[in-house]
């Protein structure tokens, strides 16, 4: 396959890409790991006049754990999310939901940055950033701004950058006390993207769950936080029994638009939820 | 669109050669440097048929473009025994049975040569590979005799 034909451009500075991808009249792309995009291109889907390489800008890779947040530059690649011994004490989740993403040649090229623009709706990193709260910082010419993860995405593959941003780092919020994990339903080491994936935020005390984060994705065009799961597991035994929480997954996601086959996406992610659950009290020893 | 010059260095040997802007490695690889062992299946990082090494590390080439590789270090199956011998990979992947068509077999040799003593499970290192002909038992055979098993009942 023959990719439509384009220009290409690899800047060497942030500020050099910016002007570069600020172009009216220009149909431009910014190209990061390229595990979507020249798919993308090769089947023709997308037909920049101009990609603009990111891939030699120093500074947008890399990831800086604070006590209250991690930084994490938009170029760094997945494999690094897997590997990096401070990330993985400071923010598990990542790391693990990077370990699910497709197979290791495509993870040593994607990057952060490249799956949340690329807002695939059950993609894994993405469905992270919503449930733990990050922030997306953006940059153009015309200066910085940061959304929060939870409208960063609109629609599927569609997001809130405009087409002269460049998305340059995620900033994760590491202090709200809750311990979470990532579970997906999918073909393991595929390419193609999980059919739904639950990110579960906990924070349990005597067997009790005092504060819950819940977050699926793949059951409809974003991942979507579900506030009436969260309240009706709040101060139940994390050990169940969870009677109807199924259902009120259904019933919470239902109200959102999703793809033909719904229904069997949500009671997948239902059943992957008590999973996590029934996982977590046996580590809670309940 | 426009040409530009590609400089790489592939299986030891600098090769100097134009390539579109839009043009991938794969293609650069099989119609710009005529090293076509390197084979492109589905052209989207599905079957990895493709894979070569970039600067040491396993990448699909399909979805690399060719200028992203100027300058770098690309080790493709042609490159992977060395002076006309075959690696253990290949000799294990005959005498297990490990192909039939051999198309998937370029790519698999390439990552079985990565993988070689880093001790990555046998799921890992298939991931990523797809294999229409035999139903991948002739391939692990392979891979538990590369690791020191016994190999196959085959």
């Amino acid at each position: 396959m023959t990719a439509v034909a384009f220009d290409y451009t690899a800047p060497t500075t942030v500020d050099e890409a910016l002007r570069t991808l600020h172009s009216p009249g220009l149909t431009v792309t910014p190209l990061a790991g390229g595990q979507s995009l020249l798919p993308l291109l090769t089947r023709r889907e997308v037909r920049p006049d101009l990609v603009v390489d990111l891939n030699g800008i120093p500074g947008l890779a890399g990831i800086e754990v604070s006590p209250h947040r991690v930084r994490i530059g938009a170029m760094t690649r997945l494999r690094d999310l897997e590997q990096h011994a401070e990330l993985a004490t400071a923010l598990p989740v990542l790391a693990s939901a990077a370990a699910s993403v497709a197979h290791p040649h495509i993870r040593g090229r994607s990057t952060l940055g490249g799956s949340l623009c690329h807002a695939a709706p059950a993609a894994e990193l993405p469905a992270v950033a919503v449930a733990l709260g990050a922030d997306v910082v953006l940059r153009s010419v015309r200066g910085a701004r940061s959304v929060p993860a939870a409208r960063f995405a609109t629609g599927a593959g569609a997001t809130v950058r405009a087409p002269d941003e460049v998305l340059t780092e995620v900033v994760f919020p590491r202090a709200d006390g809750l311990a979470y994990e990532f579970s997906e339903l999918g073909t393991r080491g595929s390419t193609g993207y999980p059919v739904v994936g639950v990110c579960l935020g906990l924070h349990v005390a005597d067997g009790l769950v005092r504060a819950a984060r819940v977050v699926v994705a793949g059951c409809g065009p974003v991942p979507v936080r579900l506030p009436g799961v969260e309240a009706e597991l709040a101060d139940r035994p994390v050990a169940g029994p969870h009677r109807g929480l199924v259902a009120s997954v259904a019933a919470e996601v239902a109200r959102g638009p999703g793809p033909e086959d719904q229904e069997y996406r949500t009671e997948a992610a239902g059943v992957l939820l008590l999973r996590a659950l029934t996982a977590r009290a046996a580590r809670e020893g309940r | 669109m426009s040409v530009r010059t590609v400089t790489v260095r592939v299986n030891g040997v600098v090769r100097t050669e134009d390539a579109w802007d839009h043009t991938t490695l794969a293609e650069h690889l099989r119609t710009g440097l005529r090293l076509t062992g390197t084979h492109v299946g589905c052209g989207t990082g599905d079957c990895g048929a493709c894979v070569v090494l970039l600067d040491g590390e396993p990448v699909c080439s399909c979805l690399v473009l060719a200028v992203q590789a100027d300058g770098r270090e690309i080790s493709t199956v042609e490159g992977v025994a060395g002076g006309g011998d075959l690696t253990r990979a290949q000799r294990a992947l005959i005498e297990e049975h490990g192909l039939q068509c051999g198309f998937c077999t370029p790519g698999l040799v390439v990552r079985m040569a990565h993988a070689a003593g880093r001790g990555g499970s046998e799921a890992d290192v298939l991931a990523g590979h797809l294999c229409r002909c035999t139903g991948y038992d002739g391939i692990r055979a392979a891979l538990r005799k590369l690791s020191g098993g016994s190999g196959g009942d085959r």
